[in-house]
């Protein structure tokens, strides 16, 4: 009770800081409808010139991209403090943290709600919304489509929960991560039926994008009958979740201060 | 001239150490390139109607795209920045160089030695590392000796407009303070606009002659369909002319906005 209480004084102080810069903040946000919204917009082109993908139709994408878009937005602003771990470090904040007698993952987590994420949500939800339109839902998709979102939101936060985890060893955070994370995120916006077998393996087994957001989608979409396997295979986003919080404190015994 | 000469050598020999992050980020490219190819690939293949551009060029324009990508300008000058927050930007104004000049001479350098960086292995891996595991991803090369001679002097352009861009961004930085915000919209018009994330010949038709006409159709798209072949060298003078006349505009407002900055300035001695 007493972490819910801090957490949520640790959101609403990360957010009175931000609304300081009343102009910048505005634009971030703008920037952030616009920066997504011009990606649909994208995707809207190609269906404009080429019709179909692989079979599927706009508003069948429109549902993917919603529900990968809410989720990663989710994982963005809340983990800002993983994100910027590198930054911690170099400075000797981190160490700072590490004496307050509360666990880190709390406070990282705490570290800063990136409100301006708010734009890149309310647009995968305006997308979703449309995509709705489309979709005969019954109270089982509908929940399948919530635990979905929520499992994909975990395996992002689990992928910058590793590539901090990483910076343990290398201080400065690696533009390598950005592959997984913007480029998992870039990725699951399409069906995944359109890869490679070898691209659809690595985000099955290793990273599971496909448990998390295909299989729901396609359920949810009736090309597959809802079976409780596709119920089950989103939770592997939050065993993800586990496992690289699991591997953060490993990686945390590792740590050896950078001495500043 | 020699004062700004000397930044940019300098400025380019600071940001040609950064080899292990160009690394890094090569293999992120190498990633996006792939997934855009795939995409792309897909659309291909389900067509009905003949698109616009051929598909081997498409995935030539798409390994440009990510071989050039540094030249967006992402973000604005930290140093700059600096400077405005602390208020330091008062000493350069007493330097016997022009403001602007120094901004412009900095973007210069930083969007001319990060690209090189990354643009040389990316062309390795996409011409000749590619081709071997999967024939057909590749990278091909110039249409013609000509188009590459014409090539090389648009990637001059495009550098041009993107340091002015630049530059343009650092001076907004005397209003916003923070400076996140201009970036990040001039981020997002240059990668949609310029054809990063969608080949701007897929566009739609109608929307097609304002995206050409845009300043950020000049940083990656045109060069890289100068290089395909997907434009004929012979009309390759008319890509310089638009890029050229973008830098002379964004130059031109750089310059008027930040005197008009330097006029609300106030020095409070101490």
């Amino acid at each position: 009770m007493d972490t819910l209480v801090l957490y949520i004084r640790y959101l609403a102080i990360s957010l009175r800081a931000q609304l300081a810069y009343r102009a910048t903040f505005a634009m971030k946000t703008i920037g952030h409808l616009l920066v997504t919204g011009i990606e649909f917009f994208g995707i809207w082109a190609l269906f404009a010139r080429f019709r179909t993908l692989g079979g599927w139709q706009l508003h069948e994408v429109a549902l993917l991209y919603g529900m990968v878009d809410v989720a990663f937005s989710l994982a963005d602003g809340f983990g800002r403090g993983f994100e910027r771990l590198g930054r911690l470090l170099k400075a000797g904040d981190f160490d700072r943290m590490l004496l307050r007698p509360r666990s880190i993952v709390l406070q990282l987590l705490g570290y800063e709600l990136q409100l301006m994420r708010i734009g890149r949500f309310a647009q995968g939800i305006i997308v979703l919304g449309w995509a709705s339109t489309f979709i005969a839902w019954t109270p089982a998709t509908a929940g399948l489509a919530v635990v979905s979102i929520l499992a994909t939101a975990c395996l992002f936060l689990g992928i910058v929960v590793l590539q901090a985890t990483s910076t343990f060893w290398t201080i400065e955070t690696l533009e390598v991560w950005n592959a997984f994370t913007y480029g998992g995120n870039y990725a699951a916006q399409y069906p995944m039926s359109i890869y490679q077998r070898w691209f659809q393996r690595f985000f099955t087994a290793v990273i599971p994008l496909v448990l998390a957001s295909y299989y729901p989608a396609r359920a949810i979409l009736g090309r597959d009958e809802l079976t409780v396997l596709h119920v089950l295979a989103p939770l592997a986003g939050f065993a993800f979740l586990a496992a690289m919080l699991g591997v953060f404190r490993l990686g945390l015994r590792h740590h050896a201060s950078t001495g500043s | 001239m020699m004062g700004y000469i000397a930044i940019i050598a300098a400025r380019f020999r600071a940001l040609l150490q950064y080899r292990a992050a160009a690394l890094g980020g090569l293999f992120t490219q190498t990633f996006f390139g792939l997934v855009r190819i795939m995409i792309l690939r897909a659309f291909y293949a389900a067509a009905t109607v003949a698109a616009p551009m051929s598909l081997p060029r498409v995935v030539s324009y798409v390994w440009l795209g990510q071989a050039t990508l540094l030249l967006i300008p992402w973000r604005t000058d930290e140093d700059v920045a600096e400077q405005i927050r602390t208020g330091n930007v008062v000493y350069e104004l007493t330097r016997p160089l022009d403001l602007y000049g120094v901004w412009f001479a900095r973007s210069l350098a930083w969007r001319t030695a990060p690209v090189f960086l990354r643009m040389l292995p990316m062309f390795v891996v996409a011409m000749v590392i590619v081709p071997l595991v999967a024939p057909g991803w590749e990278l091909a090369p110039p249409a013609s000796a000509a188009a590459f001679v014409m090539w090389v002097a648009c990637f001059a352009g495009a550098v041009l407009i993107s340091a002015a861009l630049t530059a343009l961004m650092n001076v907004t930085l005397m209003w916003t303070l923070t400076g996140d915000g201009v970036p990040m919209l001039v981020a997002t018009c240059a990668t949609m606009f310029g054809g990063l994330v969608i080949p701007l010949p897929l566009f739609p038709e109608w929307a097609k002659p304002v995206l050409y006409a845009l300043p950020f159709a000049g940083m990656l798209d045109l060069p890289s369909r100068v290089f395909s072949g997907d434009i004929a060298a012979t009309s390759a003078p008319w890509v310089l002319a638009h890029q050229l006349a973008w830098t002379l505009v964004l130059v031109a407002l750089g310059r008027w906005l930040l005197s008009r900055g330097v006029r609300r300035l106030v020095v409070q001695g101490g």
